[in-house]
């Protein structure tokens, strides 16, 4: 019983706070450009779903192949800098200007060099940008969190290089990796959302793109209708790599 | 004919000394204890004795070759991602041998520690003990003529130790490699070994030696006979003799 109250309760404030606002607007008559009721919002919701998908998908797609370029090369940036200390120590400064600067602030240019009608393009590597430092961050760390009592028996049998990065080093990492796997692919959506922002209507159909065009007609209940949609996409998509990343660390210690 | 020996060695880290001059030869089948307080430097001889590490000044000499010297730490020190069998197989598949003969001398190996049956498990499924044991059967795959056992039994409870102390004596007495075991505790030292060196620290070095009579294995009730007995309280005296000097 108690186990099934904690469960509803999340829903139950949602569906309390709805009807609050749902009485407030119409008791105070606010337009519906300034803020619509929730019925309104469910409204568009009903007629644009399919629109809506088609967005969310766009976004999704975009920053899934964001989180595919930023894993391959935030790994292999990883391994090389793995090399020596020193390779590491010259690029952890770059990698962390790389990551503190706001994605919004360099969207412009990476926009001009991918070219005015390739707003995809810009897209997917902006948030790369994003998605690439947690990955990156994850695979050095773990490059170098094998067991040091490990490391000592791989010293005692005369392992070689190879063999230290191939049986000890990589899978020592994979926690670290599922792990920032997990951030960098949330962090892409985002990513891919704010480049949606600056390049606008350049091409790209996205969630941002449906806000913005929503917004561009005073259709506040469509903005709200793709904002619903992009918080469901997050949601979904922090489900599924939590899942994602369980599984991965079931798989990995066998338990 | 001394399958390792440190002759004055000396141990320096930046923080200072940590071992030394310290002397120590362990002949071939010879199970020899080291036993003092936490930090007197019984690490640091093991690992100059596995040649993983080489001494600041003094020297080290070492017949067996690569592959021949084994080493136990306190915790079993599993790869997580690993069976139990890849993980006794380890040393084997690092020195080149074949997989199917390496998990054929891994099985062997685990069956040895008595645990037949468990080859598949991953080390998150097994007991303390049981994953001391995986650790046990990896340092026996090479069959070594050097064992170096680092306090291994330190995590686990009384009845796995003593259980674990006679099955190391049954499987020493089938191929007698050379052991040095390290150990905090002076009862586990005299019952595991034929000679116990006493260490003191601040830089580490021998207070004295033991040399601990009775057959190896030992028979049952060894530790209620007087001779165990006062070999203990010879190596707590002189434990005492190293703590007040």
């Amino acid at each position: 019983m108690t186990r099934l109250l904690h469960a509803l309760a999340p829903f139950a404030l949602i569906a309390l706070l709805l009807a609050a606002w749902e009485i407030a607007c119409r008791a105070m008559g606010v337009p519906s450009y300034f803020l619509p009721p929730p019925s309104a919002i469910a409204g568009a919701l009903a007629t644009d779903w399919a629109s809506l998908l088609r967005s969310a998908w766009n976004t999704l797609s975009m920053a899934l192949v964001a989180l595919l370029v930023a894993s391959v090369l935030a790994q292999a940036l990883a391994l090389f800098v793995g090399l020596s200390p020193i390779l590491e120590r010259a690029v952890r400064p770059l990698a962390v200007v790389l990551q503190v600067t706001p994605v919004v602030a360099i969207a412009p240019l990476v926009l001009i060099w991918s070219g005015l009608d390739h707003a995809g393009r810009a897209i997917v590597s902006l948030a790369a940008v994003v998605a690439f430092f947690p990955i990156f961050s994850g695979a050095v760390t773990g490059l170098k969190a094998a067991d040091p009592d490990l490391e000592r028996l791989f010293d005692l049998y005369g392992a070689n290089r190879l063999q230290r990065l191939l049986r000890l080093r990589l899978p020592s990492a994979v926690p670290y990796l599922l792990e920032g796997h997990k951030v960098a692919a949330g962090l892409a959506v985002i990513g891919a959302v704010v480049a949606e922002f600056v390049a606008g209507s350049g091409g790209a159909q996205g969630l941002a793109w449906r806000i913005l065009e929503a917004g561009n007609r005073l259709q506040t209940a469509r903005m709200f209708a793709a904002l619903v949609v992009l918080g469901l996409l997050g949601a979904v998509l922090h489900a599924v790599l939590e899942a994602g990343e369980r599984a991965g660390l079931r798989w990995w210690r066998g338990r | 004919m001394s399958v390792a020996a440190l002759s004055e060695v000396e141990v320096d880290y930046p923080r200072g000394r940590a071992l030394g001059p310290f002397s120590l030869a362990v002949g071939e089948g010879e199970i020899v204890s080291l036993v003092g307080p936490s930090g007197c430097g019984k690490s640091t001889a093991m690992r100059l004795l596995a040649g993983l590490e080489a001494p600041s000044r003094g020297e080290v000499a070492r017949t067996p070759g690569r592959g021949e010297t084994a080493v136990v730490f306190q915790s079993p020190t599993l790869a997580p991602w690993l069976s139990a069998r890849a993980n006794a197989a380890l040393p084997l598949e690092l020195a080149g041998v074949g997989g199917a003969e390496a998990a054929a001398r891994a099985d062997r190996a685990l069956a040895r520690v008595g645990l037949a049956g468990a080859e598949a498990a991953r080390p998150a499924q097994l007991s303390g003990g049981m994953a001391m044991r995986v650790s046990l059967a990896r340092a026996l795959v090479t069959d070594p003529r050097l064992l170096l056992l680092d306090e291994p039994f330190a995590a686990l409870d009384e009845i796995t130790r003593r259980a674990l102390a006679d099955d190391v004596l049954n499987l020493w007495a089938a191929t007698r490699p050379a052991i040095v075991f390290v150990t905090h505790s002076v009862e586990e030292a005299v019952y595991m070994a034929s000679r116990v060196i006493v260490m003191t620290n601040g830089p580490g070095r021998t207070v004295g030696e033991v040399e601990v009579s009775g057959p190896l294995p030992r028979p049952a009730g060894f530790r209620t006979t007087a001779a165990y007995r006062t070999q203990v309280e010879a190596v707590s005296a002189l434990l005492a003799k190293g703590m007040a000097a």
